[in-house]
Protein backbone atom coordinates (compact mmCIF):
# COMPACT_ATOMS: atom_id res chain seq x y z
CA UNK A 1 0.00 0.00 0.00
CA UNK A 2 2.85 2.17 1.18
CA UNK A 3 4.64 1.60 -1.84
CA UNK A 4 1.73 2.07 -4.13
CA UNK A 5 1.10 5.41 -2.64
CA UNK A 6 5.25 6.46 -3.21
CA UNK A 7 5.12 5.45 -6.74
CA UNK A 8 1.99 7.73 -7.04
CA UNK A 9 3.18 10.50 -5.11
CA UNK A 10 6.74 9.91 -7.11
CA UNK A 11 4.97 10.40 -10.37
CA UNK A 12 2.73 13.48 -9.67
CA UNK A 13 6.20 15.15 -8.36
CA UNK A 14 8.04 14.01 -11.50
CA UNK A 15 5.08 15.09 -13.64
CA UNK A 16 4.50 18.59 -12.00
CA UNK A 17 8.39 18.91 -12.38
CA UNK A 18 8.39 18.46 -16.10
CA UNK A 19 5.17 20.17 -16.87
CA UNK A 20 6.77 23.63 -14.99
CA UNK A 21 9.78 23.23 -17.66
CA UNK A 22 7.19 21.93 -20.45
CA UNK A 23 4.38 24.72 -19.90
CA UNK A 24 3.84 27.43 -22.32
CA UNK A 25 2.21 29.46 -20.06
CA UNK A 26 3.37 30.72 -17.07
CA UNK A 27 0.13 30.46 -14.67
CA UNK A 28 0.66 26.38 -15.62
CA UNK A 29 3.78 26.07 -15.22
CA UNK A 30 3.18 27.53 -11.62
CA UNK A 31 -0.03 24.91 -11.15
CA UNK A 32 2.70 22.09 -12.37
CA UNK A 33 4.74 23.40 -9.72
CA UNK A 34 2.22 23.36 -6.99
CA UNK A 35 1.25 20.07 -7.87
CA UNK A 36 4.63 18.99 -7.48
CA UNK A 37 5.13 20.63 -4.12
CA UNK A 38 2.14 18.92 -3.00
CA UNK A 39 3.36 15.33 -4.37
CA UNK A 40 6.45 15.54 -1.98
CA UNK A 41 4.30 16.73 0.32
CA UNK A 42 2.46 13.53 0.23
CA UNK A 43 5.75 11.94 0.10
CA UNK A 44 6.90 13.36 3.33
CA UNK A 45 3.93 12.30 5.18
CA UNK A 46 4.44 8.87 3.76
CA UNK A 47 7.82 8.94 5.65
CA UNK A 48 5.97 9.85 9.36
CA UNK A 49 7.05 13.52 8.64
CA UNK A 50 3.82 15.12 9.12
CA UNK A 51 4.98 18.27 10.21
CA UNK A 52 7.25 18.63 7.16
CA UNK A 53 4.15 17.78 5.36
CA UNK A 54 2.11 21.02 7.03
CA UNK A 55 5.16 23.38 6.52
CA UNK A 56 5.75 22.66 2.83
CA UNK A 57 2.01 23.24 1.53
CA UNK A 58 1.35 25.58 4.50
CA UNK A 59 5.15 27.62 2.84
CA UNK A 60 5.84 27.04 -0.72
CA UNK A 61 2.09 26.19 -1.60
CA UNK A 62 0.39 28.39 -0.04
CA UNK A 63 2.76 31.44 0.55
CA UNK A 64 5.61 31.76 -1.85
CA UNK A 65 4.42 30.30 -5.04
CA UNK A 66 0.68 32.81 -4.28
CA UNK A 67 3.66 35.18 -4.37
CA UNK A 68 4.74 34.32 -7.82
CA UNK A 69 1.40 33.77 -8.68
CA UNK A 70 0.31 37.81 -8.30
CA UNK A 71 4.38 39.06 -9.94
CA UNK A 72 3.34 36.98 -13.00
CA UNK A 73 -0.45 38.49 -12.64
CA UNK A 74 1.21 41.32 -12.61
CA UNK A 75 3.96 41.26 -15.03
CA UNK A 76 1.09 40.07 -17.14
CA UNK A 77 3.61 37.57 -19.30
CA UNK A 78 0.10 36.42 -20.63
CA UNK A 79 0.84 34.62 -24.59
CA UNK A 80 4.15 36.04 -26.23
CA UNK A 81 5.90 32.46 -25.81
CA UNK A 82 9.61 32.45 -26.99
CA UNK A 83 11.83 29.51 -26.61
CA UNK A 84 14.47 29.95 -24.34
CA UNK A 85 16.78 26.83 -25.21
CA UNK A 86 17.75 26.94 -28.83
CA UNK A 87 19.60 24.01 -30.38
CA UNK A 88 19.96 20.90 -30.17
CA UNK A 89 23.52 20.86 -28.09
CA UNK A 90 21.76 22.61 -24.93
CA UNK A 91 19.35 20.34 -24.68
CA UNK A 92 21.95 17.56 -24.69
CA UNK A 93 24.45 19.51 -22.17
CA UNK A 94 21.38 19.72 -20.21
CA UNK A 95 20.56 16.07 -20.04
CA UNK A 96 23.92 15.35 -19.33
CA UNK A 97 23.80 17.51 -16.57
CA UNK A 98 20.81 16.98 -14.57
CA UNK A 99 21.41 12.91 -15.75
CA UNK A 100 24.84 12.78 -14.00
CA UNK A 101 23.53 15.04 -11.21
CA UNK A 102 20.99 12.68 -10.11
CA UNK A 103 23.32 9.55 -10.93
CA UNK A 104 25.56 10.91 -8.05
CA UNK A 105 22.26 11.50 -5.80
CA UNK A 106 20.99 8.06 -6.26
CA UNK A 107 24.72 6.51 -5.44
CA UNK A 108 24.67 8.55 -2.60
CA UNK A 109 20.78 8.03 -1.32
CA UNK A 110 21.32 3.98 -1.91
CA UNK A 111 24.32 3.94 0.52
CA UNK A 112 22.22 5.91 3.11
CA UNK A 113 19.16 4.03 3.09
CA UNK A 114 21.07 0.70 3.28
CA UNK A 115 22.65 2.39 6.64
CA UNK A 116 19.22 3.29 7.89
CA UNK A 117 17.75 0.11 6.75
CA UNK A 118 20.26 -2.44 8.16
CA UNK A 119 19.70 -0.28 11.70
CA UNK A 120 16.48 -2.16 12.88
CA UNK A 121 16.44 0.77 15.71
CA UNK A 122 16.23 3.67 13.41
CA UNK A 123 12.63 3.67 12.52
CA UNK A 124 11.74 2.59 17.02
CA UNK A 125 13.63 6.04 17.89
CA UNK A 126 11.86 7.93 15.20
CA UNK A 127 8.51 6.52 16.92
CA UNK A 128 9.49 7.14 20.50
CA UNK A 129 10.59 10.69 19.83
CA UNK A 130 7.26 11.17 18.01
CA UNK A 131 5.33 10.07 21.33
CA UNK A 132 7.66 12.03 23.30
CA UNK A 133 7.40 14.93 21.85
CA UNK A 134 4.47 15.56 19.62
CA UNK A 135 4.80 16.73 15.55
CA UNK A 136 5.89 19.46 15.97
CA UNK A 137 8.17 18.88 19.21
CA UNK A 138 10.59 15.81 16.90
CA UNK A 139 11.20 18.89 14.78
CA UNK A 140 11.52 21.71 17.34
CA UNK A 141 13.54 19.52 20.09
CA UNK A 142 16.59 19.54 18.47
CA UNK A 143 16.69 22.99 16.66
CA UNK A 144 16.71 24.80 19.76
CA UNK A 145 19.27 22.65 21.33
CA UNK A 146 21.35 20.80 19.37
CA UNK A 147 21.10 23.13 16.44
CA UNK A 148 20.16 26.53 17.80
CA UNK A 149 23.45 28.55 16.62
CA UNK A 150 22.96 27.80 13.07
CA UNK A 151 19.39 28.25 13.33
CA UNK A 152 19.80 31.34 14.89
CA UNK A 153 22.03 32.23 12.23
CA UNK A 154 19.60 31.57 9.28
CA UNK A 155 17.43 33.85 11.22
CA UNK A 156 19.65 36.72 11.42
CA UNK A 157 20.44 36.17 7.96
CA UNK A 158 16.85 36.24 6.55
CA UNK A 159 16.82 39.06 8.51
CA UNK A 160 19.77 40.88 7.16
CA UNK A 161 17.90 39.89 3.61
CA UNK A 162 14.01 41.17 4.31
CA UNK A 163 16.69 45.02 5.13
CA UNK A 164 18.25 44.63 1.98
CA UNK A 165 15.25 44.04 -0.23
CA UNK A 166 13.98 47.29 1.98
CA UNK A 167 16.27 49.09 1.33
CA UNK A 168 17.13 48.65 -2.29
CA UNK A 169 13.10 49.10 -3.15
CA UNK A 170 13.68 52.31 -0.96
CA UNK A 171 16.49 54.03 -2.89
CA UNK A 172 15.33 56.53 -5.49
CA UNK A 173 16.38 54.87 -9.11
CA UNK B 1 -14.02 -7.64 25.11
CA UNK B 2 -12.84 -3.93 26.71
CA UNK B 3 -15.25 -1.65 25.27
CA UNK B 4 -13.13 1.57 26.64
CA UNK B 5 -10.62 0.61 24.03
CA UNK B 6 -10.60 2.47 20.56
CA UNK B 7 -12.24 0.72 18.00
CA UNK B 8 -9.73 -1.06 15.45
CA UNK B 9 -9.62 -3.08 12.13
CA UNK B 10 -13.15 -3.55 9.99
CA UNK B 11 -15.62 -1.91 12.30
CA UNK B 12 -12.83 1.08 12.35
CA UNK B 13 -13.27 1.30 8.57
CA UNK B 14 -16.69 1.30 9.03
CA UNK B 15 -16.97 3.88 11.42
CA UNK B 16 -14.62 6.04 9.32
CA UNK B 17 -16.38 5.97 6.36
CA UNK B 18 -20.09 6.67 8.33
CA UNK B 19 -18.28 9.91 9.82
CA UNK B 20 -16.88 10.97 6.75
CA UNK B 21 -20.02 10.40 4.39
CA UNK B 22 -22.25 12.36 8.06
CA UNK B 23 -19.59 15.49 8.27
CA UNK B 24 -19.68 16.02 4.46
CA UNK B 25 -23.53 15.93 4.60
CA UNK B 26 -23.77 18.02 7.71
CA UNK B 27 -20.89 20.34 6.30
CA UNK B 28 -23.48 20.90 3.10
CA UNK B 29 -26.20 21.15 4.86
CA UNK B 30 -24.78 23.89 7.01
CA UNK B 31 -23.76 25.65 4.47
CA UNK B 32 -27.13 25.81 2.68
CA UNK B 33 -28.99 27.12 5.92
CA UNK B 34 -26.23 29.78 6.52
CA UNK B 35 -27.19 31.37 3.51
CA UNK B 36 -30.72 31.32 4.43
CA UNK B 37 -29.20 32.69 7.81
CA UNK B 38 -27.42 35.19 6.11
CA UNK B 39 -30.76 36.60 4.20
CA UNK B 40 -32.81 36.09 7.41
CA UNK B 41 -30.24 37.84 10.14
CA UNK B 42 -29.69 40.37 7.58
CA UNK B 43 -33.15 41.05 6.70
CA UNK B 44 -33.89 41.63 10.32
CA UNK B 45 -31.01 44.05 10.94
CA UNK B 46 -32.53 45.99 8.37
CA UNK B 47 -35.99 45.84 9.49
CA UNK B 48 -36.97 43.78 6.63
CA UNK B 49 -38.41 40.18 5.95
CA UNK B 50 -36.38 38.10 4.35
CA UNK B 51 -36.80 35.45 2.21
CA UNK B 52 -39.97 33.60 3.64
CA UNK B 53 -42.48 31.89 1.10
CA UNK B 54 -40.76 29.10 -0.16
CA UNK B 55 -42.08 26.88 2.60
CA UNK B 56 -42.13 26.76 6.48
CA UNK B 57 -40.40 30.60 7.35
CA UNK B 58 -38.54 30.57 4.10
CA UNK B 59 -37.17 27.20 5.25
CA UNK B 60 -36.72 25.38 1.79
CA UNK B 61 -35.17 28.80 -0.27
CA UNK B 62 -32.24 27.57 -0.12
CA UNK B 63 -32.99 24.11 -1.79
CA UNK B 64 -34.72 26.23 -4.31
CA UNK B 65 -31.74 28.47 -5.06
CA UNK B 66 -29.58 25.23 -5.54
CA UNK B 67 -31.95 23.73 -8.25
CA UNK B 68 -32.14 27.01 -9.98
CA UNK B 69 -28.37 27.63 -10.03
CA UNK B 70 -27.86 24.40 -11.37
CA UNK B 71 -30.56 24.60 -14.53
CA UNK B 72 -29.50 28.07 -15.40
CA UNK B 73 -27.95 28.73 -18.47
CA UNK B 74 -24.02 29.06 -18.09
CA UNK B 75 -22.19 31.96 -19.80
CA UNK B 76 -18.47 31.26 -21.06
CA UNK B 77 -16.23 34.41 -21.42
CA UNK B 78 -15.12 34.63 -24.96
CA UNK B 79 -11.42 35.90 -24.07
CA UNK B 80 -11.72 33.49 -20.90
CA UNK B 81 -9.13 30.73 -20.47
CA UNK B 82 -11.28 27.59 -20.57
CA UNK B 83 -9.39 25.43 -18.67
CA UNK B 84 -8.81 27.39 -15.88
CA UNK B 85 -11.99 29.46 -15.84
CA UNK B 86 -13.23 25.60 -15.13
CA UNK B 87 -10.55 24.82 -12.42
CA UNK B 88 -11.40 27.64 -10.21
CA UNK B 89 -14.35 27.29 -8.67
CA UNK B 90 -12.92 24.01 -7.85
CA UNK B 91 -9.90 25.03 -6.38
CA UNK B 92 -12.00 26.98 -4.28
CA UNK B 93 -14.69 24.31 -3.50
CA UNK B 94 -12.13 21.39 -2.27
CA UNK B 95 -10.36 23.17 0.74
CA UNK B 96 -12.92 24.66 1.71
CA UNK B 97 -14.67 21.57 2.43
CA UNK B 98 -11.70 19.15 3.53
CA UNK B 99 -10.60 21.24 6.43
CA UNK B 100 -13.38 20.09 8.61
CA UNK B 101 -11.63 16.32 8.77
CA UNK B 102 -9.54 17.20 11.53
CA UNK B 103 -12.03 19.19 14.15
CA UNK B 104 -13.31 17.05 17.02
CA UNK B 105 -17.18 17.28 17.01
CA UNK B 106 -18.31 15.50 20.33
CA UNK B 107 -17.03 13.25 23.32
CA UNK B 108 -15.93 10.02 22.08
CA UNK B 109 -19.30 7.54 21.58
CA UNK B 110 -18.93 4.11 23.17
CA UNK B 111 -20.19 1.87 20.72
CA UNK B 112 -20.02 -2.98 21.10
CA UNK B 113 -16.92 -2.91 19.02
CA UNK B 114 -15.29 0.06 21.09
CA UNK B 115 -14.97 3.42 21.88
CA UNK B 116 -15.07 5.70 18.25
CA UNK B 117 -13.62 9.10 18.31
CA UNK B 118 -16.06 11.82 17.25
CA UNK B 119 -13.49 12.99 15.14
CA UNK B 120 -12.82 12.68 10.98
CA UNK B 121 -9.39 12.35 11.40
CA UNK B 122 -7.12 13.20 14.51
CA UNK B 123 -3.85 13.36 12.23
CA UNK B 124 -0.61 14.49 14.77
CA UNK B 125 -0.45 17.99 13.39
CA UNK B 126 -4.07 19.08 13.50
CA UNK B 127 -4.39 22.76 13.27
CA UNK B 128 -1.49 23.22 10.81
CA UNK B 129 -3.56 20.63 8.54
CA UNK B 130 -6.24 23.67 8.55
CA UNK B 131 -3.82 26.22 8.09
CA UNK B 132 -1.94 24.47 5.17
CA UNK B 133 -5.17 23.75 3.50
CA UNK B 134 -6.89 26.90 3.99
CA UNK B 135 -3.62 28.61 2.66
CA UNK B 136 -4.29 26.73 -0.23
CA UNK B 137 -7.81 27.82 -0.75
CA UNK B 138 -6.84 31.46 -2.85
CA UNK B 139 -5.54 29.67 -5.79
CA UNK B 140 -9.64 29.49 -7.03
CA UNK B 141 -10.12 32.83 -5.83
CA UNK B 142 -6.81 33.86 -7.86
CA UNK B 143 -6.78 31.81 -10.62
CA UNK B 144 -10.59 32.52 -11.25
CA UNK B 145 -10.29 35.72 -11.18
CA UNK B 146 -7.36 36.03 -13.74
CA UNK B 147 -8.84 33.13 -16.32
CA UNK B 148 -12.21 35.20 -16.22
CA UNK B 149 -9.81 38.17 -18.88
CA UNK B 150 -11.75 40.93 -17.06
CA UNK B 151 -10.07 44.17 -15.23
CA UNK B 152 -12.41 43.57 -12.35
CA UNK B 153 -12.36 39.86 -11.48
CA UNK B 154 -8.48 40.11 -12.40
CA UNK B 155 -8.14 43.10 -9.72
CA UNK B 156 -10.23 41.13 -7.23
CA UNK B 157 -7.93 37.98 -7.66
CA UNK B 158 -4.60 40.29 -6.75
CA UNK B 159 -6.14 41.72 -4.08
CA UNK B 160 -7.52 38.25 -2.48
CA UNK B 161 -3.93 36.91 -3.15
CA UNK B 162 -1.89 39.73 -1.21
CA UNK B 163 -4.86 39.68 1.55
CA UNK B 164 -4.70 36.18 2.25
CA UNK B 165 -0.62 36.15 2.74
CA UNK B 166 -0.84 39.63 4.80
CA UNK B 167 -3.65 38.07 7.59
CA UNK B 168 -1.92 34.14 7.27
CA UNK B 169 0.89 35.82 8.81
CA UNK B 170 -1.18 37.26 11.63
CA UNK B 171 -3.37 34.00 11.87
CA UNK B 172 -0.52 31.94 12.51
CA UNK B 173 1.63 34.12 15.33
CA UNK B 174 -1.90 34.89 17.28
CA UNK B 175 -2.70 30.73 16.89
CA UNK B 176 0.50 30.28 18.73
CA UNK B 177 -0.26 31.33 22.22
CA UNK B 178 -3.01 28.55 21.76
CA UNK B 179 -0.39 26.13 20.66
CA UNK B 180 2.06 27.43 23.37
CA UNK B 181 -0.25 26.76 26.46
CA UNK B 182 -1.26 23.37 24.95
CA UNK B 183 1.90 22.49 23.87
CA UNK B 184 0.99 20.17 21.32
CA UNK B 185 -1.03 21.13 17.80
CA UNK B 186 -4.15 18.34 17.94
CA UNK B 187 -7.55 19.85 18.23
CA UNK B 188 -8.24 16.85 20.30
CA UNK B 189 -5.51 18.26 22.50
CA UNK B 190 -6.22 21.61 22.22
CA UNK B 191 -9.81 21.16 23.57
CA UNK B 192 -8.16 18.53 26.81
CA UNK B 193 -6.03 20.82 27.28
CA UNK B 194 -9.18 23.82 28.33
CA UNK B 195 -10.74 20.86 30.15
CA UNK B 196 -8.01 20.29 32.64
CA UNK B 197 -7.07 24.75 33.08
CA UNK B 198 -11.24 24.98 33.53
CA UNK B 199 -11.05 27.60 31.34
CA UNK B 200 -11.52 28.04 27.93
CA UNK B 201 -9.08 29.80 26.04
CA UNK B 202 -10.84 32.81 25.25
CA UNK B 203 -10.45 34.06 28.94
CA UNK B 204 -6.69 33.41 29.47
CA UNK B 205 -5.66 34.05 25.71
CA UNK B 206 -8.06 36.93 25.31
CA UNK B 207 -5.82 39.07 23.23
CA UNK B 208 -5.17 36.13 21.15
CA UNK B 209 -8.59 35.46 20.72
CA UNK B 210 -9.65 38.94 19.43
CA UNK B 211 -6.32 38.88 17.27
CA UNK B 212 -7.45 35.49 15.76
CA UNK B 213 -10.93 36.35 15.46
CA UNK B 214 -10.03 39.32 12.85
CA UNK B 215 -7.56 37.87 11.02
CA UNK B 216 -9.88 35.00 10.28
CA UNK B 217 -13.03 37.09 9.08
CA UNK B 218 -10.22 38.65 6.95
CA UNK B 219 -8.74 35.17 5.60
CA UNK B 220 -12.86 34.31 4.79
CA UNK B 221 -12.92 37.42 2.56
CA UNK B 222 -15.76 38.13 4.68
CA UNK B 223 -16.84 41.67 5.61
CA UNK B 224 -15.60 44.13 6.48
CA UNK B 225 -12.38 42.83 4.45
CA UNK B 226 -14.20 41.46 1.28
CA UNK B 227 -11.70 43.32 -0.80
CA UNK B 228 -11.29 40.44 -3.35
CA UNK B 229 -15.59 41.43 -3.96
CA UNK B 230 -15.86 44.87 -2.88
CA UNK B 231 -19.17 45.14 -5.12
CA UNK B 232 -18.86 49.05 -5.04
CA UNK B 233 -15.72 49.13 -6.80
CA UNK B 234 -15.27 45.81 -8.83
CA UNK B 235 -18.23 45.05 -9.62
CA UNK B 236 -18.20 41.79 -7.97
CA UNK B 237 -14.94 41.17 -8.14
CA UNK B 238 -13.40 37.53 -8.53
CA UNK B 239 -16.62 36.02 -9.64
CA UNK B 240 -17.90 38.86 -12.04
CA UNK B 241 -18.12 36.50 -15.33
CA UNK B 242 -19.45 33.60 -13.35
CA UNK B 243 -22.91 32.48 -13.83
CA UNK B 244 -25.00 29.26 -12.14
CA UNK B 245 -23.53 26.46 -10.41
CA UNK B 246 -20.15 27.63 -10.77
CA UNK B 247 -20.74 31.39 -9.36
CA UNK B 248 -22.81 28.70 -6.97
CA UNK B 249 -19.38 26.68 -6.64
CA UNK B 250 -17.82 30.14 -5.21
CA UNK B 251 -20.49 31.08 -2.76
CA UNK B 252 -20.54 27.66 -1.14
CA UNK B 253 -16.77 27.84 -0.64
CA UNK B 254 -17.10 30.57 1.30
CA UNK B 255 -19.85 29.63 3.30
CA UNK B 256 -18.09 26.29 4.51
CA UNK B 257 -14.71 28.40 4.61
CA UNK B 258 -16.93 30.56 6.95
CA UNK B 259 -18.28 27.33 9.26
CA UNK B 260 -14.56 25.97 9.43
CA UNK B 261 -13.24 29.29 10.63
CA UNK B 262 -16.19 29.05 12.73
CA UNK B 263 -15.57 25.48 14.36
CA UNK B 264 -12.02 26.12 14.50
CA UNK B 265 -12.48 29.18 16.67
CA UNK B 266 -14.73 27.35 19.02
CA UNK B 267 -12.62 24.94 19.25
CA UNK B 268 -9.46 26.83 19.78
CA UNK B 269 -10.88 29.28 22.35
CA UNK B 270 -14.46 28.77 23.42
CA UNK B 271 -13.26 24.73 24.48
CA UNK B 272 -14.90 23.19 21.21
CA UNK B 273 -17.30 20.62 22.24
CA UNK B 274 -16.55 20.97 26.14
CA UNK B 275 -19.27 21.46 28.59
CA UNK B 276 -18.51 23.15 31.88
CA UNK B 277 -18.09 20.70 34.50
CA UNK B 278 -15.46 17.48 34.31
CA UNK B 279 -18.11 14.96 33.85
CA UNK B 280 -17.52 15.26 30.02
CA UNK B 281 -13.99 15.19 29.92
CA UNK B 282 -12.36 11.68 28.09
CA UNK B 283 -9.36 12.13 26.31
CA UNK B 284 -7.07 8.79 25.13
CA UNK B 285 -3.97 9.05 27.48
CA UNK B 286 -1.49 5.76 27.44
CA UNK B 287 -4.02 3.88 25.46
CA UNK B 288 -6.94 4.67 27.75
CA UNK B 289 -9.48 6.74 27.98
CA UNK B 290 -9.34 9.33 30.87
CA UNK B 291 -11.13 11.91 32.29
CA UNK B 292 -8.62 14.27 34.49
CA UNK B 293 -6.06 13.18 37.33
CA UNK B 294 -6.67 12.34 41.23
CA UNK B 295 -4.95 14.32 43.65
CA UNK B 296 -1.95 12.07 43.74
CA UNK B 297 -1.47 12.18 39.22
CA UNK B 298 -2.72 9.18 38.64
CA UNK B 299 -5.10 9.43 35.72
CA UNK B 300 -9.14 8.72 36.29
CA UNK B 301 -10.96 6.78 33.99
CA UNK B 302 -13.47 8.28 31.55
CA UNK B 303 -16.96 6.51 30.99
CA UNK B 304 -18.33 7.45 27.91
CA UNK B 305 -22.15 7.45 27.33
CA UNK B 306 -24.56 8.31 24.12
CA UNK B 307 -26.75 10.76 26.08
CA UNK B 308 -22.66 12.93 26.84
CA UNK B 309 -22.13 12.21 23.07
CA UNK B 310 -25.23 14.13 22.25
CA UNK B 311 -24.70 17.42 25.06
CA UNK B 312 -21.58 17.45 23.61
CA UNK B 313 -22.04 17.48 20.13
CA UNK B 314 -25.26 20.47 20.64
CA UNK B 315 -22.70 22.47 22.97
CA UNK B 316 -20.15 22.16 19.25
CA UNK B 317 -22.87 23.33 17.52
CA UNK B 318 -24.37 25.95 19.61
CA UNK B 319 -20.76 27.28 19.99
CA UNK B 320 -20.23 27.24 15.54
CA UNK B 321 -23.57 28.74 14.95
CA UNK B 322 -22.82 31.56 17.33
CA UNK B 323 -19.59 32.04 15.19
CA UNK B 324 -21.53 31.84 12.23
CA UNK B 325 -23.70 34.02 13.35
CA UNK B 326 -21.23 36.66 14.43
CA UNK B 327 -19.83 36.79 11.08
CA UNK B 328 -23.10 37.73 9.98
CA UNK B 329 -23.96 40.39 12.25
CA UNK B 330 -20.38 42.19 11.74
CA UNK B 331 -21.45 41.91 7.71
CA UNK B 332 -24.58 43.89 8.07
CA UNK B 333 -23.39 46.16 10.61
CA UNK B 334 -19.71 47.39 9.66
CA UNK B 335 -19.00 49.40 6.31
CA UNK B 336 -15.79 47.74 4.33
CA UNK B 337 -12.93 48.92 4.87
CA UNK B 338 -10.71 50.92 1.61
CA UNK B 339 -7.77 48.36 0.66
CA UNK B 340 -4.98 50.60 2.14
CA UNK B 341 -6.78 50.46 5.69
CA UNK B 342 -6.72 46.57 5.17
CA UNK B 343 -2.85 46.03 4.45
CA UNK B 344 -2.32 48.48 7.37
CA UNK B 345 -4.24 46.84 9.73
CA UNK B 346 -2.80 43.68 8.66
CA UNK B 347 0.88 44.37 8.69
CA UNK B 348 1.24 47.63 10.71
CA UNK B 349 -1.07 46.74 13.45
CA UNK B 350 -2.13 42.96 14.08
CA UNK B 351 1.05 41.48 13.00
CA UNK B 352 3.00 43.25 15.60
CA UNK B 353 0.39 43.09 18.25
CA UNK B 354 0.34 39.62 17.49
CA UNK B 355 4.26 38.88 17.83
CA UNK B 356 4.35 41.28 21.18
CA UNK B 357 1.63 39.02 22.69
CA UNK B 358 2.83 36.52 21.81
CA UNK B 359 6.64 37.64 23.66
CA UNK B 360 4.10 38.43 26.80
CA UNK B 361 2.21 34.81 27.26
CA UNK B 362 5.30 33.52 26.77
CA UNK B 363 7.65 34.64 29.50
CA UNK B 364 4.58 34.27 31.87
CA UNK B 365 4.24 30.57 30.94
CA UNK B 366 7.92 30.36 32.08
CA UNK B 367 7.61 32.11 34.59
CA UNK B 368 4.38 30.03 36.31
CA UNK B 369 5.98 27.22 34.68
CA UNK B 370 9.71 27.90 37.02
CA UNK B 371 7.57 29.24 40.20
CA UNK B 372 6.16 25.64 40.24
CA UNK B 373 2.49 26.33 39.62
CA UNK B 374 0.52 23.55 38.23
CA UNK B 375 -1.66 23.45 35.32
CA UNK B 376 -4.60 23.83 36.64
CA UNK B 377 -7.32 27.26 37.64
CA UNK B 378 -4.84 29.48 39.37
CA UNK B 379 -2.48 28.80 36.06
CA UNK B 380 -5.38 30.10 34.39
CA UNK B 381 -6.07 33.07 36.37
CA UNK B 382 -2.88 34.39 36.38
CA UNK B 383 -2.99 34.25 32.69
CA UNK B 384 -6.45 35.67 32.40
CA UNK B 385 -4.76 38.62 34.61
CA UNK B 386 -2.20 39.43 31.93
CA UNK B 387 -3.78 38.85 28.88
CA UNK B 388 -6.87 41.29 30.24
CA UNK B 389 -4.17 44.01 30.61
CA UNK B 390 -2.55 43.68 27.27
CA UNK B 391 -6.04 43.68 25.88
CA UNK B 392 -6.81 46.86 27.38
CA UNK B 393 -3.60 48.09 25.96
CA UNK B 394 -4.35 47.00 22.52
CA UNK B 395 -7.73 48.55 22.78
CA UNK B 396 -6.64 51.91 23.69
CA UNK B 397 -3.98 52.21 21.33
CA UNK B 398 -5.88 50.83 18.64
CA UNK B 399 -8.54 53.83 19.88
CA UNK B 400 -6.20 56.74 20.57
CA UNK B 401 -8.93 59.25 21.57
CA UNK B 402 -11.41 58.00 18.81
CA UNK B 403 -14.46 56.46 20.10
CA UNK B 404 -14.05 55.60 23.58
CA UNK B 405 -12.46 59.03 24.49
CA UNK B 406 -14.20 60.40 21.19
CA UNK B 407 -17.41 62.00 22.73
CA UNK B 408 -15.25 64.46 24.72
CA UNK B 409 -12.62 64.87 22.19
CA UNK B 410 -15.82 66.17 19.79
CA UNK B 411 -16.59 68.82 22.48
CA UNK B 412 -13.51 70.79 22.12
CA UNK B 413 -14.03 70.70 18.79
CA UNK B 414 -10.63 68.91 17.66
CA UNK B 415 -11.39 65.63 15.89
CA UNK B 416 -8.07 63.49 15.65
CA UNK B 417 -7.31 61.34 12.32
CA UNK B 418 -7.94 57.46 12.78
CA UNK B 419 -5.39 55.63 13.30
CA UNK B 420 -6.25 52.99 10.82
CA UNK B 421 -6.49 54.96 8.13
CA UNK B 422 -3.22 56.91 8.46
CA UNK B 423 -0.49 57.53 5.91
Amino acid sequence: MVEILFYVFAAIVLGGALGVVMGRNPITSLMFMVTSLAGISGIFVLLGAHFLAAIQIMVYAGAIMVLFLFVIMLLNLGHDYQRAVRGWGIVVLGFAVTGSLGGLLAKQLKVGSQEFYNNPEAGMVIDADLLEHGAVGVIAHPLFTDYVVAFELTGILLFVTIVGAIALAKKRV
Amino acid sequence: MDLAQPVSGIPFLITSTIKVAVMFGVVFLAVTYATLAERRVSAFIQDRLGPNRVGPFGLLQPIADGLKNLLKEESFPNSASRFYFVLGPMLAMTPALVTFAVIPFAAPLPTSWGVVDMIVADVPIGVLYILALSSLAVYGIVIGGWASNNKYAFLGGLRASAQMVSYEVALGLSLIVVLMLTGNVTLTEVVWKQQQLGLWYAFPLSLGFILFVISAFAETNRLPFDMPEAESELITGFHTEYSAIKFSMFFIAEYAHMITASALMATLFLGGWDLPGTWDNAFWYGGSLISGFDAQGSPIMATPALWKTLLTFASFVAKTGFFVLLYIWVRWTLPRFRYDQVMHLGWKILLPSALAYMMIVASTILILDQIGIIYGFTYGLVLTAVSILCTLAFVFYLDRGRIIEGAAVQKNGVIKKNPVAGN
